[in-house]
């Protein structure tokens, strides 16, 4: 019962979480020749990709939940 | 006013050549015209007395032109030692038969029963193709494969992203697909079925034709859709935020064919096993949240999981890297993580004797109550010509919780709830 009134709240509430992040987002940022630091291979999403595959495998296989940053990427039978 | 607009364009002009000078050195680790780059890792994750497992993991990028990225991966992995089977520890030694259903395996008095039978070896392939559109769009599509002895999963992947705002945010949507195909060594467990043993039967035809009866022909399969939905935004010159929401829906076969749970008395003495039993849906959702800084001298992420689903598994995870640069070519890394996972519905550590079965039933301790931590190293040495070497080390250990069921008679004796204890070695090269 709980679930059913919880439901349409925490909808409504994300909707305008997301809603109003994104309004916020128009004032935010820089000037294009204000993106050296972000030009850095370490500051890019996927700077240690290897490092986050092998990591989500991990977890993955002894966790009970996964994924979040990307994709969760295939399934396998890991025990 | 035009002479202080002119001011402003020629000190933004300057402070843009600055930055460019200041780039040299990382552009020189990544030459523009080098369309080739490799990263290959070889690790090794071991668990005291546990599972032993390593991993080799190869990835080839190639540019075409400026618009075009193919992305090839191949893992290979190799696992081996015992895994906790779900049964608890008892004060006389306990015999299992093997999920084959061929032979037997004893686990000593006090001990918790681990199973040593996995000895699997995997291969996995994946294809990713990027084309950038045009300055806003850039779209991907990907294909997935990976295969064991008693599992294959093939999926496919596709993304779009629009960059707005001057490219300080951008919008991902992606989504994906996989059917996996579960083929377990000795055929799926009948549901909450007892296991047998071939000392209670006079004969091996008379034992296998009981085995037989506690399983099911043929194979299974699981089939998962997944939608994300990401937002990445730049804050500052130093700072961005990403946030994810992640949708999946599974369906299918998500049993796990070789865990069982003991069936006890009220003294807490067992009086047999039985397969474990889980839902044939999922559907869990997540929010991801991630902040990442431009340091002077290195950089630094922080990272929020929240993860929930209809099983009433949710979790919490915190994480965060943080990189030093001891000099522009040598570098050390500290990652630190802590998760804190609250158990399935159906998780329960046994069964008790004369209670009625219920549907669905499991004492793998992964979906149980659980807090878990990493902390960890790593060292990266950039070399000539771009090239570049890692070295991480870390310590993972697992500490799973009681979910709060009454633990009846000589079960009090035993840690029921044991920690499992893990140690991440690897190398990783760039070129």
């Amino acid at each position: 019962m709980s679930n059913v009134l919880y439901k349409p709240l925490i909808k409504t509430a994300l909707a305008l979480a997301i809603a109003s992040s994104l309004l916020g987002c128009s004032s935010l940022g820089v000037q294009p020749w204000e993106k050296d630091q972000f030009a850095r291979e370490d500051m890019a999403l996927n700077s240690e990709k290897l490092d986050l595959a092998l990591d989500d495998h991990i977890y993955f296989s002894k966790e009970g939940t996964s994924g979040g940053r990307s994709l969760a990427g295939g399934g396998c039978g890991c025990n | 006013m035009q002479l202080t607009s002119t001011q402003s364009i020629a000190s933004a002009l300057a402070l843009a050549s600055c930055s460019l000078i200041g780039q040299t050195q990382a552009a020189e680790t990544v030459p523009a015209n080098d369309d080739w780059k490799v990263d290959a890792a070889i690790m090794y994750y071991g668990e005291q007395d546990r599972v032993q497992a390593a991993e080799a993991i190869g990835n080839v990028q190639k540019a075409f032109g400026d618009s075009s990225l193919l992305d090839l991966k191949i893992v290979v992995d190799s696992l081996t030692g015992a895994s906790a089977s779900g049964a608890v520890a008892q004060a006389q030694s306990q015999t299992f038969t093997r999920p084959s259903g061929k032979g037997e395996y004893t686990v000593k008095a006090g001990d918790t029963p681990l199973d040593d039978t996995f000895h699997d070896t995997r291969v996995q392939l994946s294809a990713n193709w990027q084309e950038i559109l045009n300055q806003d769009w850039t779209t991907n599509v990907g294909m997935y494969a990976s295969k064991e002895f008693d599992y294959l999963s093939m999926g496919l992947n596709a993304g779009v992203e629009r960059s707005f705002n001057k490219n300080n945010t951008t919008i991902a949507l992606s989504g994906a697909f996989t059917n996996d195909v579960v083929d377990p060594v000795g055929g799926r467990p009948v549901a909450l079925s007892e296991m047998v043993f071939s000392a209670d039967y006079n004969s091996d035809a008379e034992y296998q034709a009981a085995f037989d009866q506690t399983r099911l022909n043929g194979d299974d399969t699981k089939q998962t859709t997944d939608v994300m939905i990401g937002v990445t935004q730049i804050l500052n010159r130093n700072w961005l935020m990403q946030a994810n929401y992640g949708l999946s829906s599974v369906s299918g076969y998500m049993t796990d064919p070789y865990k069982i749970l003991s069936e006890v008395d009220l003294n807490g003495l067992t009086q047999g096993y039985r397969y474990e039993n889980r839902p044939d849906s999922r559907l869990k959702h997540s929010v991801f949240l991630m902040t990442k800084g431009a340091l002077d001298s290195g950089v630094v992420d922080f990272s929020y999981r929240y993860s929930t689903d209809d099983w009433d598994i949710t979790s919490h995870t915190l994480e965060t890297h943080y990189r030093y640069y001891f000099s522009p070519s040598f570098y050390g890394q500290l990652h630190l993580r802590y998760y804190q996972q609250q158990a399935a519905e159906f998780y329960q550590p046994f069964l008790m004797v004369g209670d009625a079965l219920p549907e669905y039933a499991s004492a793998d301790y992964r979906i149980g109550d659980m807090t878990a931590y990493t902390i960890g190293l790593k060292f990266g040495q950039r070399l000539s010509g771009g090239h570049e070497m890692t070295y991480r080390l870390e310590y993972y250990q697992q500490n799973p919780d009681s979910n709060g069921t009454e633990i009846p008679g000589q079960l009090q004796n035993y840690d029921l709830f044991p920690s499992v204890k893990a140690i991440v070695a690897q190398v990783s090269y760039s070129f």
